[in-house]
């Protein structure tokens, strides 16, 4: 068990948690797009900000999966405050990455983009992980939480499944080198593992559900 | 008089990617403030000797002599030079795009040693001075198609392959031409492990069919813009086959063997399924992750430059077609 810990986070850190999350997550967005805009994001400004803010997208979703463990390891119930801010984060940068592939690489080519969720499995998985992201995003105010009720936990349950397409959605999307795929693949699972008792049961009810659904 | 008509499929007017070239490096220091803060930092000697370390650092490229191409080919716009050498895919100096022009500029290519062996009546070796004076220089305008689907414009400058083939007098049984890149893990990171080099087995190989390579498209590079080949590049000489994806044309080439088996490439070694042995341009056969219809031409026009085109079988240079008549490209891709 861990120890009642020295320092402890009260109400009054939590803006300036959050500040600190807006400032590092808005940042290097901007800066990063207003590089793009002028040229200066190497040869080709088009690739290097579809893989920005895809990876930006990864890293805060895995962020926002690590508030739990963090909190209950560390006792900071209070940290849980900022964990929508990073999981809203992280679709706004998934916005921009399809955004930016839809605008800047296909340019509006809509049927191209169609053909290319059907027929290539890296982005068809990467547009399902999008889709789940939209939908928890839309219900991820208090409104919604309370309007939903129980289906609220059910429906945010889908996060896992996203975060596990996203990692599938990066290890395919590369040619050759798959080393930093699977590092991220590791970061993935771990966090899914920590959850492996709930997921365990979520998977039991479905299976459940079906068998009665059946009978 | 030398009269040069162009070739239905040279590179048009039209197809005009950007002419303004830029000093990029520097503008990226001075728009982060490097510049105004060291200014501030160091005394004017110390900036003078920390200029000129820089520049030792820096990989030399010199002017080059050679025939400049025909007046129509001139007179259109290329890929911007600063975005033909820092956007390259040149895993034994890293994977990312940018990492080439970071890590090779310490490559040392003098001396060099290219060997032209196997099934040939005169192999030889030619060394570092002979690569520009064996063979008479001339520009050549070049589409460059990537299998990532993105492409350039390039001002290549050297000499046929088939002038170098034809001087080492192929056996009547050569039937192929198997390219070698230098091996060397002390200077090319990539080389030293698996992880920074992409999970490839080095040295890096490619391949022709001998009339491919005898085909007068097909060129051996010494330099680009007018001055030899940065190292990023494939400097101090690589292939060009214009009408294939560039994984094809291999960079810093010390090995040219003639044989008469099919020799093995490195992207085929890696992944049989998506890259092929011929590897010609073929906006009908789509890599089995992302389709090729179309690429993306690099400009400095900006994010909102409509900069898509419709990628042309063997990239427009229908006059290779022959090669391949009667040939199921869908089963040879």
């Amino acid at each position: 068990m861990a120890k009642t810990p020295s320092f402890k986070l009260t109400k009054a850190h939590v803006p300036w948690l959050k500040l600190g999350i807006h400032l590092g997550a808005l940042l290097p967005l901007l800066i990063t797009y207003y590089q793009a805009f002028n040229d200066q994001l190497g040869g080709d400004p088009v690739t290097a900000l579809i893989h920005f803010t895809g990876l930006g997208a990864f890293k805060l979703l895995l962020l926002s999966l690590l508030i739990t463990p963090l909190a209950r390891q560390f006792k900071q119930g209070l940290l849980i405050n900022v964990r929508r801010l990073l999981g809203l984060y992280s679709f706004s940068y998934a916005f921009a990455h399809l955004a930016s592939y839809v605008l800047f690489d296909l340019q509006l080519d809509w049927s191209l983009l169609l053909s290319e969720i059907v027929k290539r499995p890296y982005i068809t998985v990467g547009f399902v992980a999008w889709i789940i992201l939209f939908c928890l995003t839309l219900t991820s105010n208090k409104k919604a939480q309370r309007n939903l009720g129980q289906r609220w936990q059910k429906l945010h349950n889908w996060v896992y499944l996203a975060v596990g397409l996203v990692a599938l959605h990066f290890l395919w999307s590369v040619k050759s080198d798959v080393i930093e795929p699977l590092i991220y693949i590791l970061l993935t699972l771990s966090l899914l593992l920590y959850r492996r008792g709930k997921l365990k049961r979520w998977v039991k009810n479905r299976i459940n559900n079906t068998q009665i659904s059946k009978k | 008089m030398l009269i040069n008509v162009p070739k239905a499929s040279a590179v048009k007017e039209s197809e005009i990617t950007d002419e303004k070239v830029f000093n990029q490096r520097r503008d990226i220091l001075k728009s982060m403030g490097f510049v105004g803060a060291s200014a501030l930092l160091t005394s004017q000697s110390a900036q003078a000797s920390f200029f000129s370390d820089d520049d030792k650092k820096t990989f030399k490229t010199r002017a080059l002599d050679y025939a400049p191409a025909a007046k129509q080919q001139q007179s259109q716009a290329f890929t911007p030079e600063e975005k033909i050498i820092t956007h390259n895919n040149f895993y034994e100096f890293g994977t990312a795009k940018s990492d080439p022009v970071e890590n090779a500029q310490q490559f040392k290519v003098n001396p060099w040693s290219l060997s032209v062996e196997g099934l040939a009546e005169k192999p030889f070796t030619l060394n570092y001075d002979e690569l520009f004076s064996q063979f008479p220089l001339e520009e050549r305008i070049y589409r460059m198609r990537c299998v990532e689907a993105w492409s350039m414009v390039v001002p290549w400058i050297g000499f046929s392959l088939a002038a170098l083939i034809k001087k080492a007098k192929p056996l009547s049984s050569a039937k192929y031409v198997a390219f070698e890149t230098l091996y060397d893990p002390k200077q090319m990171p990539g080389q030293k492990n698996r992880f920074a080099g992409g999970g490839i087995e080095y040295p890096y190989v490619e391949g022709l069919r001998l009339d491919e390579a005898m085909h007068p498209l097909t060129l051996l590079s010494v330099g680009l813009y007018g001055k030899t080949l940065p190292a990023q590049n494939g400097a101090p000489i690589r292939l060009v086959v214009p009408w294939k994806y560039g994984f094809k044309s291999i960079k810093s080439i010390t090995r040219i063997r003639l044989t008469d088996k099919r020799p093995p490439t490195t992207w085929n070694i890696l992944a049989a399924s998506e890259y092929g042995f011929y590897a010609n341009v073929n906006p009908e056969i789509s890599h089995p992750r992302w389709s090729q219809a179309s690429e993306r031409r690099i400009s400095s026009a900006g994010l909102f430059s409509r900069n898509r085109i419709d990628t042309k079988m063997f990239n427009g240079y229908d006059e290779v077609a022959s090669l391949y008549q009667g040939m199921d490209l869908r089963k040879n891709f």
